[in-house]
């Protein structure tokens, strides 16, 4: 026990754990209790409507996270992501549309409406088992990871890296888009999955459940959240920053760069299939448009903003890009792209280490000695 | 028989003022052709007027000598009969073409085809017309216009019996044949007697109708042929000479032979015209990354504005120049395209990129900015909805490979037109100064500026130059395709497979790879449809790379490690 818990203790600084803390009582206390304790009428009573919102943008920053933990600490760009994200997504999507039943539109209690829409009369073989919330639990972690062991097997071995990487990435995320649209996928095609009923026998459209599924996005996340930080502080982390930082030399030094990367890839690709799982039941819906390349791309920004290489800035940037989309759609959809164009932009340009690499600037008083070197240079 | 009956009065009085005519000098019969022509509009008027029968029977005579009048204004008389749009005037009993106008009708005479005015509908009754009689008018239509005066409407007319045909077409068909005189459509029409006579009761006419057949290469030909050698109820066969039976088996494989390598034709051009968009949308995706090692996501968005400039070239062209030049805005279109995106890709490279050179990744996410940007900047000021650009007239139409191939001509000019592009860079390239410094620097950049070349400006122009040819590239595919402000995204992902599969920053690996996916991509097509073969390409390349991670034709040295 005695080095485990070490080693836990370990992962945050004493300021890190009182900060992990605070956020973890406000997500994980403070806002359930403001939205079922404080009655509907009060100034602090917090609508549902935003826990479902919130909710949202934590199985975001989870899958934030899991880009952060390959471009941020290994150099690995995915612009495939999305494609994690959305298996996971369907994986949890199979499995509530299998618990509708006989209450689909056309009464089947086996087949899910759209196939008895198709006339298949009987269920394809990779839609067994995910009747059994266990099965589907399983599958949302074992494809992504599958498929992304697959991939990047493939990749790392033949040492694509940088843009090569992204691009044959993107295109894989392209091509589960153009398959997932066709009908005779068995997924649903253009409409996916959606209509859900119910999940572990809780009634979807009741508060409680929604409430339910955001303290479980919100513990999911603080559980990601460590086993991100116990990657990054271990030995492996530190052999993957020096792969993002010479790659070369570290294989000249005797470590397989492959293994590495493909471990951190199948890792990260776990954590996106899941942040998939948790997304779908709280928007109600899964369909090819969550492989649409763009989305992947959108991921990289979010990180780009909080500061990749910090964990904890993938899940603020996550928030804050998310949260401006949401206040732009409302106000001015128009601005909306030129807004996330210009972000793309200028944090690239201006802001390489994102929110968390300006705070630390300024705090490190880098910020101060830069002015203050300034400033002596015009004295002298 | 009352056609021929009708037939037998009216046309030698026609024919005789023909011939005698045309025995006599041809002086006179132009001194006399007005008065021939009036005699020919007195009968037509004397046979539209006789539509205006008491009794159906009456009728239907009428429509059978108009038929056989074989005059071509007959066509929207008897079209305007079906439709109930006849009507006689009250006043003079006389027959028209009226069209209604609110609660007026605008007659049409239906002899010249002028209009004579508007009268109250109470002025003028409409000459009905039964089912029956309008099933006899459309089979007249159909024989009228496989003897109309122009070669194509009769060539469609003579392609529509032989599509439904039937044994009391024979005749008119034969009859057709004899009087034609254009090669391309009496062949169609011995074509459509061949399948008619395949069941004659006469064995030799059944015999020569095969070998008639046994050349050309048309499915419908072909499974006229196969309906011959299936069972009948007797347990015999529909063809019941053994004979014959071989020679139509062995046609049937000839004609599916020939189909085959149709197909294949086909397919290889259809792919070789894909695979040249796919070059034209990735030579400058090519250079840019193959000097710059830069990603420029922004590329796509550099087509679309090459469209959107054709658009706006058109615009001006159809408003404020003569429609004689309006199919030259193509050709105006190319340098305007060129120079907007270049612009752009200045802009961009200057603005932009040149603060991120040595951070590939980021550069890459800068520049998809820059396309979200573009976009909707595009759709802020054009609108969502997709634009048209119109094919100028040397443009549009297609040519027929027979077989039932054909190709529409855009997509020939664009086969052409990328070639010519890929040529002229190929020998701007090699062959100018900056070319020179161009290779210089994608060899070997430090070296480059050790020697004096400023590979900033290099940059920026080739920046500029594969921007540019990204405008090119959006012209040609306003042609073939929609101008919307996603034309772009619908291409980024094909080129970068493209430059990938090819081998950055070569030419010729962009060629090949271009032509390669094309071809791959139709014949995979009809194997496992559109989508999947899409798929299976995506998945091809993720393999190939596996083989030779940096392309086809791979840089060697000390620029590979760039």
């Amino acid at each position: 026990m005695g080095p485990i818990s070490t080693r836990l203790l370990a992962l945050e600084s004493r300021r890190g754990w009182a900060t992990v803390m605070v956020f973890a009582v406000l997500a994980l206390v403070v806002v359930p209790v403001l939205n079922l304790a404080v009655p509907p009428g009060s100034a602090f009573h917090l609508p549902t409507f935003w826990v479902a919102t919130l909710g949202k943008y934590l199985a975001f920053a989870i899958l934030a996270l899991s880009l952060d933990l390959i471009w941020g600490y290994a150099g690995i760009l995915s612009l495939g992501h999305g494609a994690f994200f959305g298996l996971g997504g369907y994986a949890m999507g199979m499995y509530m549309m299998r618990q509708i039943g006989e209450r689909g539109v056309y009464g089947n209690p086996e087949l899910p409406d759209f196939m008895v829409f198709l006339n298949w009369d009987t269920l394809p073989w990779y839609w067994f088992g995910f009747d059994q919330f266990w099965f589907a639990a399983l599958m949302v972690l074992a494809v992504p990871g599958l498929l992304a062991f697959v991939f990047g097997w493939f990749a790392f071995r033949s040492r694509i890296t940088g843009v090569y990487f992204s691009i044959i990435s993107q295109a894989m995320v392209f091509a589960f888009m153009l398959a997932f649209f066709r009908n005779e996928m068995g997924f649903g095609g253009n409409n996916g999955l959606t209509d859900f009923k119910d999940i572990l026998g809780f009634d979807l459209s009741r508060d409680t459940t929604k409430v339910g599924l955001y303290i479980a996005t919100a513990a999911s996340l603080l559980l990601v959240y460590f086993v991100c930080r116990a990657v990054v502080t271990s030995k492996m982390g530190r052999l993957l920053i020096a792969v993002r930082d010479a790659e070369s030399r570290v294989r000249f030094l005797g470590y397989s760069v492959t293994n590495a990367k493909l471990f951190v890839f199948t890792l990260s690709a776990m954590l996106a299939g899941l942040a998939g799982a948790l997304y779908v039941p709280q928007v109600g819906i899964i369909n090819p448009g969550e492989f649409a390349p763009a989305k992947s791309i959108e991921i990289a920004i979010w990180v780009a903003v909080g500061g990749r290489g910090t964990l904890f800035g993938a899940i603020l940037g996550a928030f804050a890009v998310n949260g401006a989309r949401t206040y732009f759609t409302g106000a001015a959809p128009e601005i909306w792209l030129f807004f996330l164009g210009a972000l793309f932009i200028l944090v690239t340009l201006a802001m390489p280490r994102g929110i968390v690499g300006v705070y630390q600037s300024i705090r490190s008083g880098q910020f101060k000695d830069a002015i203050g070197r300034r400033l002596q240079r015009v004295d002298a | 028989m009352a056609s021929s009956r009708t037939r037998g009065a009216l046309r030698p009085d026609c024919r005789a003022v023909l011939v005698g005519l045309g025995l006599l000098m041809t002086a006179l019969l132009l001194a006399l052709a007005p008065a021939h022509a009036q005699s020919l509009d007195d009968t037509f008027a004397a046979a539209v007027q006789a539509l205006d029968a008491r009794k159906f029977s009456g009728k239907a005579e009428a429509v059978e000598a108009l038929g056989a009048l074989d005059d071509d204004r007959a066509i929207s008389v008897l079209e305007a009969f079906a439709d109930g749009r006849l009507y006689r005037r009250k006043a003079d009993k006389l027959v028209f073409i009226g069209t209604r106008d609110d609660k007026t009708y605008i007659l049409t005479n239906p002899v010249d085809g002028t209009e004579i005015g508007t009268v109250a509908s109470r002025a003028v009754k409409r000459i009905v017309a039964n089912n029956k009689l309008r099933g006899q008018i459309r089979g007249v239509l159909g024989q009228l216009a496989l003897f109309s005066a122009d070669p194509d409407t009769r060539r469609a007319a003579a392609e529509n019996v032989i599509a439904s045909p039937s044994d009391d077409s024979l005749p008119l068909l034969k009859r057709a044949r004899d009087r034609e005189t254009d090669a391309g459509v009496r062949a169609t029409l011995e074509t459509g007697i061949a399948m008619l006579e395949l069941a004659s009761d006469d064995r030799d006419l059944r015999l020569a109708a095969v070998a008639a057949l046994a050349d050309r290469s048309d499915p419908a030909i072909k499974s006229a042929l196969e309906q011959r050698l299936l069972a009948n109820d007797e347990g015999g066969f529909v063809e019941p000479d053994a004979e014959i039976r071989a020679t139509v088996q062995a046609a049937v494989e000839d004609i599916e032979d020939r189909l085959a390598l149709f197909g294949l034709a086909e397919n290889l051009i259809f792919g070789l015209s894909l695979g040249s968009v796919l070059l034209l949308a990735a030579i400058g995706l090519a250079i840019t990354f193959g000097v710059m090692g830069v990603i420029n996501m922004a590329y796509g968005e550099m087509i679309m504005l090459g469209a959107y400039t054709t658009f706006l070239v058109q615009e001006i062209f159809r408003s404020s120049l003569p429609p004689e030049v309006f199919g030259w805005y193509v050709a105006a279109a190319i340098p305007a395209a060129f120079l907007v995106a270049a612009g752009f890709g200045v802009l961009i490279e200057r603005g932009c990129i040149r603060f991120l050179y040595g951070r590939p990744l980021e550069t890459l996410l800068a520049t998809w900015g820059v396309s979200l940007i573009l976009q909707q900047l595009v759709r802020s000021l054009f609108g969502a909805n997709n634009r048209e650009v119109a094919n100028p007239d040397w443009i549009s139409g297609a040519v027929s490979l027979g077989g039932g191939v054909s190709i529409t001509l855009n997509r020939v000019y664009i086969i052409i037109f990328s070639l010519v592009v890929v040529v002229a860079l190929a020998a701007f390239i090699r062959h100018s100064r900056f070319g020179l410094q161009m290779r210089a620097v994608t060899q070997n950049r430090g070296m480059a500026s050790a020697m004096g070349i400023r590979t900033g400006r290099v940059d920026a122009l080739t920046f500029a130059l594969g921007s540019g040819i990204a405008g090119v590239a959006g012209v040609a595919l306003s042609q073939i395709s929609n101008v919307s402000p996603n034309l772009g995204q619908n291409f980024i992902v094909d080129s970068f497979m493209v430059v990938v599969f090819g081998g950055v920053g070569s030419l010729w690996g962009t060629i090949v790879g271009a032509f390669s996916l094309g071809i791959v991509n139709k014949f995979l097509e009809p194997v496992s449809g559109a989508i999947l073969g899409k798929v299976v390409v995506l998945v091809i390349i993720i393999l190939f790379i596996q083989k030779r991670p940096r392309g086809l034709f791979a840089l060697k040295g000390r620029a590979a490690e760039a």
